[in-house]
């Protein structure tokens, strides 16, 4: 019997949904090359400590003698800074390594929570319709029409400083667009045959909202993750740069472009710059991929 | 097996409440039978019969509401049973199968992960070695070959009538006392729905199961069901036995219906169609719908016609029924 079953050819052998993704996706260079550049980084940050040249929070081997001196310089204990040291004597490209280790765990871990949060009220919002979706949707519409930076920054001034504050901060402002995201493709979803089937077979709405609604409304999703996992990186470095984010014992990329800020005016321009490329890169690549997973997973623009 | 019905609905009303009016998709329909029995709804496209079969299982979406009726299933009325008992009944006692067979399983699921959820809803302490055995059982049944590798495949892999069968074999899982069918073979070709009415035969006379057949294909059912309930405009115009009824309609619209359908001695002739539209359920005349289209219709049919039963066994909505069997079918 199951030598026949080869040759059912019922069963003939069809290309897999991740494999036609893997290659629709390696179709445009640009997001290739984006996402080698967005693994590197997370190469970076995953493994800071391990590939800093130095270790900038180590009090003991920081020394003040190296403050603010250009890329290129050689330290007194034979050092290369090769992107020169901040005003306290840091090695720049080490910050940075710690620096995006903190960006990145702070965006991404605001972004997962952001993605949970937001799509489970978008799917109850849809499931239930009627007065549930409008006081939902509402409240997204309230929120979203003011802009994410004053939410943020009123919140933060409510909640106080912290790394988990500045999470709370960020996922309370991002919940918004995946419950606006989800429940637009749940709304179209909830109305065809198989979910009125899943209700027949007696199946609780539990098992129907997570099990047969979710997995029909991921492609959206996955998009506006990873674009808005790049908004919430650059929201915390913008809390940051203004002071408000991240203490000053967690430093991120936005902290360390305002520690550089107030010497740029004297041509020391590399304390700012770096960090703020480094910002930059990992947002435009972000940003490419997101952009790609956008084409690849939209039904209209499929070849 | 006792004579008590498994499914009694009496006088069933579902009215669609919009804002051009309120639509009777369903008024006043009552029918019953019993366990093993085959019940054929006919009728053409809105006429009520699937708002029928969703009454049953209480899933009208609004603006619909069920208005008044009984659905009796083996005693219990299902229209005031408690939300969370009724769940347990659907998929459970009462299945459902759906016209179209690639809109109804979840493109994204694999069919054992499907069919294992369905047994998980309504029984949480069956393990899924046994889930999976009964799935794979519940294929087999429905004729599809090599059910072990089947059960790992996903919709998208299957034919429309084996998807057909999936769903036929998802509906059968928990071996419901009553099987609800949305015109299952409508979407297929006719040898995969040849198939299919076999296959649902053999499993009613098998496992005892009753089933509505819900279609506007008279050959189906004439093949397929035991006992035959026609709609028109929201109403049953006529039921009786499947013989019965198809050798000699008593309803001028079942004549009607009848003599539309092609045949032998017909060859060559022009076919007979019933005149005019169906009428829209937002505007139906009063007394009997048909009368606007029925070639008997005078001023008794505007008032309502009561529900008679001029040959035994034989229950009809109209007030010239067609008694002489002689006369011309379609005429």
């Amino acid at each position: 019997m199951s030598e026949t079953v080869k040759h059912d050819p019922n069963l003939a052998p069809v290309e897999t949904p991740l494999h036609r993704f893997m290659s629709d996706f390696s179709d445009s260079m640009i997001a290739m090359a984006a996402l080698a550049v967005l693994l590197v980084i997370v190469f970076i940050a995953l493994f800071a400590p391990f590939i800093s040249p130095t270790d900038p929070y180590d009090l003991a081997k920081v020394s003040i003698f190296d403050g603010k001196l250009p890329p290129g310089s050689v330290s007194m204990d034979g050092v290369t800074f090769w992107l020169g040291t901040d005003g306290a004597g840091r090695d720049l490209l080490s910050s940075m390594f710690y620096g995006l280790r903190i960006s990145l765990g702070v965006g991404v871990m605001s972004g997962v929570i952001a993605l949970c949060v937001g799509s489970s009220i978008g799917l109850i919002a849809a499931y239930y319709g009627g007065r549930v979706d409008t006081l939902i949707m509402r409240i997204v519409d309230i929120q979203l029409s003011f802009p994410a930076i004053l939410v943020a920054l009123i919140l933060i001034a409510a909640l106080g400083k912290g790394v988990d504050k500045v999470i709370i901060a960020l996922v309370l402002v991002q919940w918004a667009y995946y419950a606006r995201t989800v429940r637009g493709s749940a709304l179209v979803e909830r109305n065809k045959e198989y979910l009125e089937a899943a209700t027949c077979l007696g199946l609780d709405n539990k098992r129907i909202l997570f099990r047969h609604l979710l997995p029909n409304c991921l492609p959206p999703l996955i998009v506006v993750g990873t674009v808005q996992t790049a908004h919430a990186i650059s929201l915390e470095a913008t809390l940051s740069f203004l002071g408000v984010g991240l203490p000053i014992t967690e430093p991120s990329l936005g902290l360390l472009i305002a520690n550089g800020f107030e010497y740029m005016m004297s041509g020391r321009y590399w304390i700012s710059f770096f960090p703020g490329i480094a910002l930059l890169i990992t947002i435009v690549s972000i940003n490419l991929v997101g952009d790609q997973l956008r084409d690849v997973l939209n039904p209209r623009l499929q070849k | 097996m006792s004579d008590a019905p498994t499914l009694d609905v009496r006088n069933l009303k579902t009215h669609f409440f919009t804002k051009a009016g309120v639509a009777k998709a369903v008024d006043d329909v009552s029918f019953s039978f019993k366990a093993g029995e085959v019940v054929g709804l006919v009728g053409e496209s809105g006429s009520g019969k699937s708002v029928t079969g969703f009454s049953i299982l209480g899933l009208v979406d609004p603006p619909g509401r069920v208005v008044s009726g009984q659905v009796l299933f083996k005693g219990k009325d299902l229209l005031t049973l408690p939300k969370e008992d009724l769940r347990h009944l659907r998929g459970n006692r009462i299945a459902m199968i759906f016209q179209d067979p690639m809109m109804t399983l979840n493109p994204v699921l694999r069919v054992d992960t499907q069919m294992v959820e369905t047994i998980k809803a309504h029984d949480s302490n069956v393990s899924k070695a046994d889930a999976l055995a009964r799935a794979r059982d519940a294929l087999g049944q429905v004729g599809i070959p090599a059910p072990d590798e089947r059960l790992r495949s996903y919709p998208h892999q299957f034919s429309g009538g084996m998807r057909q069968r999936v769903a036929i074999a998802i509906a059968l899982l928990n071996k419901p006392d009553l099987i609800i069918a949305d015109e299952p073979t409508t979407a297929l070709d006719v040898t995969i729905q040849g198939q299919i009415l076999f296959e649902a035969q053999k499993l009613c006379r098998e496992t005892g199961t009753s089933m509505i057949w819900i279609t506007h294909d008279l050959a189906v059912v004439a093949g397929l069901a035991d006992r035959i309930s026609v709609m028109y405009g929201g109403r049953i115009v006529e039921q009786g036995a499947i013989n019965d009824v198809l050798d000699h309609p008593v309803h001028p619209y079942t004549r009607g219906l009848l003599g539309s359908v092609p045949g032998h001695n017909t060859r060559g002739q022009r076919l007979h169609q019933i005149p005019g539209m169906a009428p829209s359920l937002l505007n139906l005349p009063q007394g009997c719908a048909f009368q606007a289209r029925c070639p008997k219709a005078d001023d008794a049919c505007h008032t309502e016609p009561a529900i008679t039963e001029p040959v035994s066994g034989r229950a009809i909505r109209c007030v010239h029924p067609h008694l002489n069997a002689d006369e011309e079918i379609g005429a």
